[in-house]
């Protein structure tokens, strides 16, 4: 298994759009710290931007990687490897290196500005959500044989969990805007990781004072330890779930 | 060596493969013959654990395939078209193979590298090759661990005649160890001087698996083409 993430990791870096990836996350941090006196308030900036490009990113390139590798899997298949062992290393090698460019990208900019709880959750969920949206992709490229599909449905994905999923929260409080829906928030909140991530940041911010009563209830539940570790167990099953069913199909594909 | 049993395989309406049995020795050298789309490149990729069956079984040295993957140690498997990863070179694909399979420091059998004059191309990357030559490293690579078991899917198509006669060199002499090798082709009269019993598939189904001499008999043919070609127009009647 070391050896085959070894040459997917290889394949990964000599085609440079991850190197790229990361200088570009470097840029941005680091004009926000410089931009912004309060690098509180810089982190903020940072958190907004990283919710949309991380996903966007991880979901793309590995649906695409998957489809451009499609000799390479071919190529495995017929060897003596177990499909489970291919399928898991090619997985590994790409949230391996996804998550390791944002942790130079981001990682090295906020431990140097932002050395906090917030800025070390804040990477901890950027990592997460990077390796999230890798298992999303695999999913979504195992499930479809047409390269344009699967990357239509991954684009699609992607919008769902960043634009669509908060427009249709928004339109269910407005609707049922008499009834108390704070604490079935805390239960929607779970099926989008995007939205996790920025409650999870969003409450360790003074700015959490800001957002009202349903603030107020989401601060009662994952400002403590058990909603913390609840929020965490969940936004690993968001990696756990996709990887294993792309996984359970993989192994029966026929190629 | 390989048995395969009553192997049913559906792509949507398409039946590719229909109650396929066949028995498989060491020492054996099967051409696999039939039209284009009768199903020999599936039931090479089931034996290959490639494609599942829908149903029956295959088993490999008395073992079941079926979540097995050890047993594809043993076989070389050269495909119908190569397809290998863009941006590598020849000599990264050979060693990632190598790092891969070779797990015992077993003998390496780089007659035909040689042979074919790859070492002079290693720095190649494989985007820029050409079939020929992709076809080459396709067959280098299949023997390259001297597995007791050969697949070999059109091998001489894109070859030029030396090569072409280099690779039927190298088969008999595999033959000679006592290898099984399972060939699909469509050139028949180069398959003359190899092979040594026939299966000849239609639309999915096993036609007959015969002795390539009770063959020549029945049809009182000498050449493997006209056998074949006199079984066809035999059965069309």
């Amino acid at each position: 298994m070391k050896k085959i993430i070894k040459y997917v990791v290889i394949d990964i870096l000599r085609n440079k759009i991850v190197v790229a990836y990361t200088l570009f996350l470097l840029l941005i941090s680091f004009s926000i710290f410089n931009l912004e006196d309060n690098s509180a308030k810089g982190l903020l900036s940072l958190l907004n931007i990283i919710l949309i490009i991380v996903p966007l990113v991880s979901i793309l390139f590995s649906a695409i990687y998957v489809y451009n590798s499609a000799e390479f899997l071919e190529l495995l298949v017929s060897q003596p490897l177990k499909r489970r062992t291919i399928w898991l290393s090619i997985f590994s090698g790409l949230a391996f290196s996804l998550a390791l460019s944002f942790f130079i990208g981001v990682g090295i900019p906020v431990m140097l500005y932002e050395f906090t709880a917030t800025g070390l959750i804040m990477l901890l969920v950027g990592l997460l959500l990077s390796v999230i949206f890798v298992a999303i992709a695999m999913l979504a490229t195992v499930k479809t044989r047409d390269k344009a599909k699967g990357i239509g449905i991954a684009i699609l994905l992607w919008l769902y969990f960043s634009v669509l999923f908060d427009g249709m929260v928004l339109f269910i409080l407005f609707q049922f805007a008499d009834y108390p829906l704070e604490k079935i928030m805390i239960g929607i909140s779970a099926f989008n990781p995007i939205d996790l991530s920025r409650i999870l940041v969003l409450l360790k911010m003074d700015v959490s004072a800001l957002m009202g009563y349903t603030g107020a209830i989401f601060k009662d539940f994952f400002g403590t330890m058990m909603g913390f570790s609840i929020a965490l167990i969940v936004m690993s099953s968001w990696v756990f779930f996709p990887a294993w069913l792309s996984l359970r199909k993989f192994s029966r594909k026929d190629l | 060596m390989i048995i395969a049993n009553n192997i049913n395989k559906q792509f949507g309406k398409l039946k590719a493969l229909d109650n396929v049995s066949v028995t498989c020795n060491k020492g054996e050298c099967i051409a696999l013959i039939g039209p284009n789309g009768s199903g020999k490149t599936t039931f090479i990729k089931c034996i290959l654990g490639m494609a599942v069956s829908d149903s029956g079984f295959i088993t490999f040295n008395g073992k079941n395939i079926l979540h097995n993957w050890q047993y594809r140690a043993d076989i070389g498997y050269m495909p119908q078209i190569g397809r290998y990863p863009d941006n590598m070179t020849i000599g990264q694909v050979f060693n990632m193979m190598k790092d891969i399979r070779n797990k015992k420091n077993e003998q390496l059998d780089e007659e035909l590298i040689q042979k074919f004059g790859l070492s002079s191309l290693l720095d190649k990357r494989m985007r820029t090759l050409s079939g020929g030559t992709r076809q080459k490293v396709s067959a280098s690579l299949s023997f390259l661990f001297n597995p007791d078991v050969l697949i070999l899917d059109e091998p001489t198509a894109g070859l030029d005649p030396v090569s072409s006669e280099i690779l039927k060199a190298k088969i008999i002499a595999e033959k000679a160890k006592g290898k099984l090798i399972l060939i699909t082709s469509h050139v028949l009269s180069e398959l003359d001087d190899l092979v040594t019993q026939v299966i000849y598939m239609q639309e999915g189904k096993l036609i007959f698996h015969k002795n390539i001499s009770a063959l020549r008999s029945d049809t009182g043919e000498e050449k493997l083409s006209k056998a074949i070609a006199s079984f066809m127009l035999k059965n069309k009647r």
